[in-house]
């Protein structure tokens, strides 16, 4: 018998390739977020799941627009990034912003947060803040009025002013809350530990749940799509500089589990500043960004002008990741302690 | 368990192979031996055509002290000295012998060597007499590794039984089947590197080949038999030292400046024939597997012997076969050609199908680190394929494109499927030329 000639493939080796490509990996990250994004929908009803639609449609809408032409364009919506940006940014916002300008958050996240600076993978803040960081500078008094979720209303009542008109005054009425960090910065009142653990207070979407947020990194780090370096070094900082604070002045500074648990600390450890784009790809890199990021946190949260400021301190240290990453190259094999710092 | 850093866990499919007896492939009408199967000169013809050669005699010889010669690996006649398709893609000169149907195929000129009582150099001139490579499949000519460069000095004598490359189960039947010649092949080098000891690294995956070896190994050889464990590239020199020693061996440099030298299991135990009983490089083991072929064997193969010969002896190619490979599939070489001869470096053709071979899509990098997590070098993948996008070689040197020993980590866990390991080799290739031209403006 001879050999039938087959049509031969050439190329390149190596010629076996590990199972999850970055499409895989968006899903899983935003698989874990589901949990998140249905207990906000739990505690914010309707408004919740509008915001977290909008966002969607504003991101995929941005990215189909201007995300390149053909290929590019294909490519650009099929890795599944677009998606994540918008979940992740909508899980920042109070439930009742009007939707307008969630969906130009949105916008201007996978805009100016991504496309502007050559796509994805070239970005060098972290999509979804950069759209919130516009929201909050545009918008302050609506970006900043929370509203009590538990007992107020069914599923159905929206809150706030979700569908305002764009470049109207939104209407918030009476129910608006503080939250626990505004209430433990402005007015010194604390909040029980286990309702910011478990949730029921009140904050933004994705703000309110730390034992979510922890299931779902846990499992992205589990399997490998996140790198657990930056959350347990942002909760390791936070908690010792926290607790300094605490046992200089307990009663002015709260105590480091109230710093874990309250605001965006869960969501910006896990989900934001583990964004692998805009953080350091070197082990000791992301340590020294951790690190670098819970301190920043507990500073502003101290001694600026706002109550939370797990934001800024994530950007802020996204503009510092390619020095970071510079100074901090592996040793390579066989060249004694220290590599060669890249030029 | 005894390891190097990093690395990665490709599926294995070694059962495919793993139990198969090596079986001596039936004598071939005909072989094709390339002139250059070896790195370094290519070897010389002393044989013209029309000549009848015997098996196993001599053929083409060295030019050079790197460069090794040549022996018939079939008793026939020579049909023809002229450029054939190679296993690289390219036209190489090849001394083409039809095999006689009716010659026993005995061995021209069998015999045992005196290896205990002859000057080192004469085992080394015996050893390159043999026309002995490097069977791992980088076909380096073993003599020049065997001899130690003045000042310099051989502590531990590894032999490579990792076989880390998936599908690929040649050395472990080796282990299990040829344990006698592979014993004496350390105690004759052993002789000539003046080693204080052997280790045998083997992956836990061949814990028969372990259990084996250790039953067998003679009391009086100064020889220890290492589990490492299973991980992809185990078997890379570099590793393979880290993994046995707990030491790095320097930049640049190579393990003697360890002090510790390496060679594959095939090459020893092929040693070990040559001084037993005068038998030359003429033909070595290789696996042939794959879910494109439909019958995966451990085949005995005279060098030279044609790939679509193996194929049809292992049942033929499967409807959807799609890509052929030398060597295993992390570092093997795709063919194009089913008239390709099997080589002194070959260790296992590889055929894949539609399911394996198909195209990826290209993402962009997302600076996962995933490949920071797993170069068993430590360098920085990610950086350097963004260097390597951008043409910006030179700088690539500053980060250690040098020290990349292409095994293809990086671009096996990339899940932006960048092709990376690839775009290093162009990246060197560029930069040797770039030297290249240099040099020549300089003169």
């Amino acid at each position: 018998m001879k050999a039938k000639m087959p049509h031969l493939v050439l190329s390149a080796s190596p010629f076996v390739k590990r199972q999850y490509d970055t499409p895989a990996i968006m899903r899983q990250v935003i698989y874990s977020l589901v949990p998140v994004v249905l207990a906000s929908i739990y505690f914010f009803g309707l408004s919740a799941l509008l915001v977290t639609l909008v966002c969607i449609a504003g991101a995929l809408l941005a990215e189909w627009a201007l995300g390149g032409k053909g290929p590019a364009r294909a490519s650009s919506i099929a890795d599944g990034s677009a998606i994540v940006t918008a979940v992740l940014l909508a899980l920042t916002l109070p439930p009742g912003l009007p939707l307008w300008m969630a969906f130009l958050g949105a916008v201007v996240a996978i805009v100016v947060g991504k496309i502007l600076f050559g796509g994805l993978g070239h970005n060098v803040f972290n999509p979804s803040l950069t759209g919130r960081a516009f929201l909050q500078a545009s918008f302050p008094v609506a970006l900043t009025t929370w509203h009590e979720h538990a007992n107020l209303g069914g599923f159905f009542e929206l809150r706030g002013d979700n569908l305002a008109l764009p470049f109207t005054r939104p209407h918030f009425d009476a129910v608006s809350s503080a939250t626990p960090l505004a209430n433990m910065k402005f007015d010194a009142v604390p909040t029980a530990l286990s309702d910011l653990f478990l949730g029921s207070t009140a904050g933004s979407l994705g703000e309110t749940s730390a034992l979510l947020i922890l299931l779902g990194g846990a499992y992205l780090a589990w399997r490998r799509f996140l790198n657990w370096r930056i959350p347990i070094g942002i909760f390791g900082s936070v908690f010792v500089f926290a607790t300094i604070l605490h046992a200089i002045d307990g009663a002015k500074y709260p105590s480091g589990e109230f710093h874990l648990l309250a605001g965006g600390l869960m969501l910006g450890a896990v989900f934001m500043a583990t964004d692998p784009v805009t953080s350091p790809v070197t082990p000791k890199g992301c340590w020294v960004f951790a690190i670098g990021t819970g301190l920043l946190v507990i500073v502003i949260r101290q001694f600026g002008g706002m109550p939370e400021g797990v934001m800024y301190a994530i950007l802020l240290m996204n503009a510092l990741t390619p020095l970071i990453d510079r100074l901090t190259q592996p040793r390579v094999y066989g060249t004694g302690r220290t590599g060669k710092a890249g030029a | 368990m005894r390891t190097f850093r990093h690395g990665v866990h490709p599926e294995d499919h070694k059962s495919l192979t793993a139990d198969r007896l090596i079986e001596r492939l039936p004598v071939p009408d005909e072989v094709i031996l390339p002139l250059s199967q070896h790195l370094g000169a290519p070897s010389k013809p002393v044989v013209t055509v029309g000549e009848k050669v015997y098996r196993g005699q001599l053929v083409a010889e060295a030019v050079g002290f790197v460069s090794v010669p040549l022996h018939a690996s079939v008793t026939g006649k020579v049909t023809a000295i002229e450029k054939r398709h190679h296993p690289s893609g390219r036209l190489v000169e090849s001394i083409v012998i039809a095999s006689d149907p009716h010659s026993p195929q005995t061995l021209y000129d069998g015999g045992r060597r005196d290896w205990e009582n002859a000057p080192v150099e004469e085992l080394l001139a015996t050893v390159q007499q043999g026309g002995f490579v490097g069977q791992g499949g980088a076909a380096f000519p073993t003599h020049v590794k065997l001899t130690v460069p003045q000042g310099k000095r051989v502590q531990f004598f590894l032999v490579n039984g990792c076989e880390c490359e998936p599908y690929l189960t040649s050395d472990h039947r080796i282990m299990l089947e040829y344990a006698e010649p592979l014993f004496l092949g350390i105690r004759i080098i052993h002789r000539i590197l003046g080693a204080e000891k052997t280790f045998i690294g083997v992956e836990t995956n061949k814990w028969d080949a372990i259990k084996s070896l250790r039953e067998q190994v003679p009391d009086d050889l100064p020889c220890d038999i290492i589990p490492l464990e299973t991980k992809y590239p185990q078997g890379a020199e570099k590793m393979l030292v880290t993994a046995v020693l707990k030491r790095e061996v320097p930049s640049g440099k190579l393990p003697i400046d360890a002090q510790v030298l390496i060679q594959n299991v095939g090459t020893v135990a092929g040693i070990g024939d040559l001084f037993a009983w005068g038998q030359p490089l003429i033909e070595r083991v290789v696996t042939v597997t794959g879910p494109g072929i439909h019958n995966p064997s451990t085949l005995l193969i005279p060098v030279g012997v044609k790939l679509a010969e193996v194929l049809d002896y292992c049942g033929g190619l499967r409807e959807n076969a799609r890509q052929i490979l030398f060597g295993g599939p992390m570092m093997g070489t795709p063919q194009q050609n089913l008239e390709v001869p099997v080589m002194k470096g070959t260790s296992g053709i590889l055929c894949l199908t539609d399911a394996e071979v198909r195209p990826r899509r290209e993402y962009a990098c997302i600076s996962c680190s995933s490949c920071l997590d797993v170069c068993p070098v430590f360098l920085n993948p990610s950086r350097l394929g963004m260097l390597a996008r951008v043409g910006h070689y030179e700088e690539m040197l500053e980060f250690n494109l040098m020290d990349c020993m292409e095994c293809g980590s990086c671009s096996y866990v990339c899940p932006s499927n960048i092709p990376l390991v690839q775009r290093f080799r162009v990246a060197k290739g560029m930069l040797r030329e770039e030297q290249a031209r240099q040099k020549a403006m300089a003169q």
